[in-house]
């Protein structure tokens, strides 16, 4: 153990590759609306991050990963929305100065869980904290008496229903379906026009790989090899001395703060929260994005979002009317073909053949390799 | 009951849209009508917008997928026909419409990262889309922050103005008021029983109507219940009918509920001969689903039927099943859709330029003769004045029209007195 502690030589590289990717080349490459596209896919990176975490290694498959997506990118954009709801901006309602869809639903005073949200220091610990503790308390309920795998995942999917019934129907705490929208300001800086989406972009990528070093450590420390122990023989760990549920609660948190963190970075980016990302359609497109990337593959996570909403969109600007097809196909043909995904592509026909390139030259550089891909492996079953 | 205070304004433009639709099928034998006759591409676009000396470019944004798609398909055709005869009539200031087709996939935030695209990407000169009002509020701070011209085609709830959107549908009270009067009057109705989907139309459409019932109806509201969108059982509000016998239902029930809703109500036994109804919520393409055994004789509250019987109107249901098919039904947002092609012409004609502040400035008291559902004219506020009509639904799924508005109603985002 000494500086490989986080990443080994070959992931370096990999983290590199992706920063010149998402510093240097897409922002000379694409225009501003592009690279906001960009920023808005990647907020969904750091859910498909927190899922390698969460299934890659821990074994458990949440479907309902968009509640916390959702409950971060609210308390966010409850922060703004108060903000754009200043008296003089909202002079035309019958009770000025509370957001424009409490007025419509007659309410006339700022309900007191709202007023905690004036502040943004408070705001940001509530990104971090509500959905950390929620899924506390669900991980807590469930691990603990040994609810897993399938059962776990239907139970995550009737969460996510449950947040969306509640988002609804409270229309006047949460603005319903049509969501909380027009949002303006961060303490006084306009987030709309391109420079502030700059800004914000580079913000994001910066925060993006602070969660990918997160992850990085989790997965080389101990716990992340108990994590995958876990995975593949939990009986054993168990056997052993360690709380398995436990660590799956740990791992389950951690997936939930990632998304979280991805909300808010929503709603800053796009200036739009709505019960559209809580649900079980969306949250299952995040799972998607993971298997797309490779479940194992803490990069690939990252890739593979960025691939499929890259398809997503293009398809959908192509074929307004047939897109949904093409990427249903898109779907199937990864999932039957590469069941690990982008990654797996990578490391079962790219990497074999760039370690043959080089080990030709310098022989001695292959130890690191091979290391590398034992601790990547499938799950041995 | 006439549209006879327009008659005279009418007929020249009317005249002109009937001998353009007559000469569709000729467009393709003559020589395709010389685009690029018009002012110099520089002075009528100085904002960088996507216009040609040949070509303008529009862009169309409706859900083509997901659960929406069903109703803003007769939208997006809608858009279509209309665009189609507007260029076999000429063009607008002598160049062709072009338009692009995005989809919103019913998901409000694609709505507005497709808005955005067609405003930044594409620099289209106007956006014919949105059909909820969740999708038009997603999509409304894009068009204001990038000065982008929206033409909205769906009766909604108020509450709203602005000057990069012109409503072509009605906002609630143009859609209530009269309606409510008439079945009072008619009906002798008192009391009434408010059902809606749970989102912000309905609620905001029956506040409007609770005001109207009881301060001008002097009526009273005897419930008032509400079903989330997507609903399907409806059988403990339908006791409750039973047991209030209420004159009036008065409904805003949308989308597949409404099939659920309507079928129980007559498994309920409620005879919709005897027992009034009033909905603001089905037109045409929504008897489709509910199926006409199930509705007829209940009454509708819309700006256009279908059935209505004047020579705009015919033209524009000839052109638009020979362009869609004998098949297809046209509601009152389709129709309302059909007009923003055309009042967005209109509207650059008149200013002499696609610049958006300029047709913004320039749209207030531009008329819309050709209309099918008969002479409309923008209001200062960006919205329609515009009759409101009641109709009976038929068996065959069309409607009886039964009364309308004899003077235009002006359209009030912000009603006094209602809020």
């Amino acid at each position: 153990m000494n500086a490989n502690r986080f990443t080994n030589r070959s992931e370096l590289i990999g983290i590199l590759v992706l920063a010149a990717f998402l510093v240097v080349i897409l922002p000379l490459c694409l225009d501003v609306f592009r690279l906001n596209l960009v920023a808005k896919y990647l907020t969904y990176a750091f859910v498909a991050l927190g899922l390698v975490i969460c299934w890659g290694y821990g074994g458990i498959l949440s479907l309902g990963q968009g509640v916390f997506f959702g409950l971060g990118g609210y308390c966010m954009a409850m922060f703004l929305k108060l903000e754009a709801s200043s008296v003089e901006n909202t002079k035309i309602q019958s009770t000025p100065g509370i957001p424009d869809f409490m007025d419509w639903n007659q309410i006339t005073a700022l309900p007191f869980f709202w007023k905690p949200f004036h502040s943004l220091t408070f705001t940001i610990a509530a990104v971090i904290l509500v959905p950390g503790i929620f899924a506390l308390i669900i991980g807590a309920a469930m691990f603990k008496r040994r609810v897993g795998g399938t059962y776990f995942a239907i139970i995550t999917q009737a969460v996510a229903a449950i947040l969306t019934i509640l988002i609804v129907g409270q229309q006047g705490y949460t603005g319903g379906i049509n969501g909380m929208t027009d949002l303006r300001t961060l303490k006084g800086w306009d987030i709309r026009p391109d420079h502030a989406k700059i800004v914000l972009y580079f913000f994001e990528v910066g925060c993006l790989f602070i969660c990918i070093f997160i992850a990085q450590f989790i997965r080389h420390s101990k716990l992340g090899r108990i994590l995958v122990a876990m995975r593949d023989q939990e009986d054993r760990v168990r056997f052993s001395g360690y709380s398995v549920a436990n660590f799956k609660i740990f791992a389950f948190c951690v997936a939930a703060i990632l998304s979280a963190i991805g909300g808010a970075m929503f709603a800053l980016q796009v200036g739009f929260m709505s019960p559209s990302f809580v649900g079980i359609v969306p949250s299952i497109e995040m799972v998607i994005y993971t298997a797309v990337g490779g479940r194992l593959s803490i990069l690939g996570a990252v890739y593979g979002t960025l691939l499929v909403n890259f398809a997503k969109t293009s398809l959908s600007e192509s074929f307004p009317e047939l897109w949904l097809f093409g990427l249903g196909g898109l779907f199937i043909a990864v999932v039957l073909a590469f069941p690990n995904g982008l990654a797996g592509i990578w490391q079962d026909h790219v990497q074999p053949r760039i370690d043959r390139l080089i080990s030709s030259r310098k022989p001695k550089a292959e130890s690191a390799w091979t290391d590398n891909s034992v601790a990547d492996g499938a799950p041995a079953e | 009951m006439s549209d006879e205070p327009n008659k005279g304004l009418q007929s020249p433009l009317r005249r002109k849209l009937l001998m353009g639709a007559a000469a569709l099928p000729f467009v393709s034998i003559l020589p395709r009508p010389s685009f690029g006759a018009g002012p110099a591409t520089a002075t009528v676009n100085t904002t960088g917008l996507a216009v040609t000396d040949t070509e303008v470019t529009v862009g169309i944004l409706h859900s083509a997928t997901g659960t929406m798609a069903i109703s803003e398909t007769g939208s997006i055709q809608a858009e279509k026909l209309a665009i189609e005869q507007i260029n076999a009539a000429g063009g607008v200031l002598g160049r062709k419409i072009k338009f692009i087709q995005e989809d919103g996939a019913s998901d409000w935030p694609t709505f507005a990262e497709k808005a955005k695209k067609l405003l930044v990407n594409d620099k289209v000169a106007a956006i014919m889309g949105c059909w909820t009002s969740a999708s038009r509020k997603a999509v409304l701070p894009v068009v204001e922050q990038y000065n982008g011209m929206l033409y909205y085609p769906t009766f909604y709830e108020g509450l709203e103005q602005s000057k990069n959107v012109i409503y072509t549908g009605q906002e609630a009270t143009q859609q209530i008021l009269a309606g409510l009067n008439w079945i009072a009057k008619e009906k002798g109705a008192k009391s009434f029983f408010f059902i809606g989907s749970d989102y912000i139309w309905p609620r905001t459409s029956n506040k409007i109507a609770r005001k109207h019932v009881e301060n001008v109806l002097k009526g009273k509201v005897v419930g008032e219940e509400y079903y989330a969108l997507g609903s399907t059982q409806f059988n403990s509000v339908i006791n409750k009918i039973k047991l209030t016998k209420p004159d009036v239902i008065f409904t805003d029930v949308v989308g597949g509920s409404n099939v659920a809703f309507y079928k129980q109500l007559k498994a309920a036994g409620v005879d919709l001969s005897k027992q009034a109804l009033l909905t603001i919520s089905v037109t045409e393409d929504e008897i489709d689903g509910i199926g006409g055994e199930n509705i007829a004789g209940a009454y509708a509250c819309m700006k256009y039927f279908q059935s209505l019987d004047n020579a705009n109107n015919k033209a524009f249901v000839a052109a638009f099943k020979k362009m869609w098919g004998e098949k297809t039904v046209i509601g009152d947002v389709t129709q309302a859709a059909y007009l923003g092609p055309w009042l967005w012409k209109l509207t650059v004609e008149k200013a002499g330029s696609f610049d958006v502040d300029k047709i913004a400035a320039a749209s207030p008291g531009i008329e819309f003769k050709g209309a099918p559902e008969a002479y409309v004219r923008i209001h200062e506020n960006h919205h329609l004045w515009s009759k409101t009509r009641v109709g009976k639904a038929k068996l065959d799924g069309q409607f009886e029209l039964i009364f309308e508005t004899s003077d235009l109603v002006e359209p009030d985002p912000f009603p006094k007195g209602y809020q």
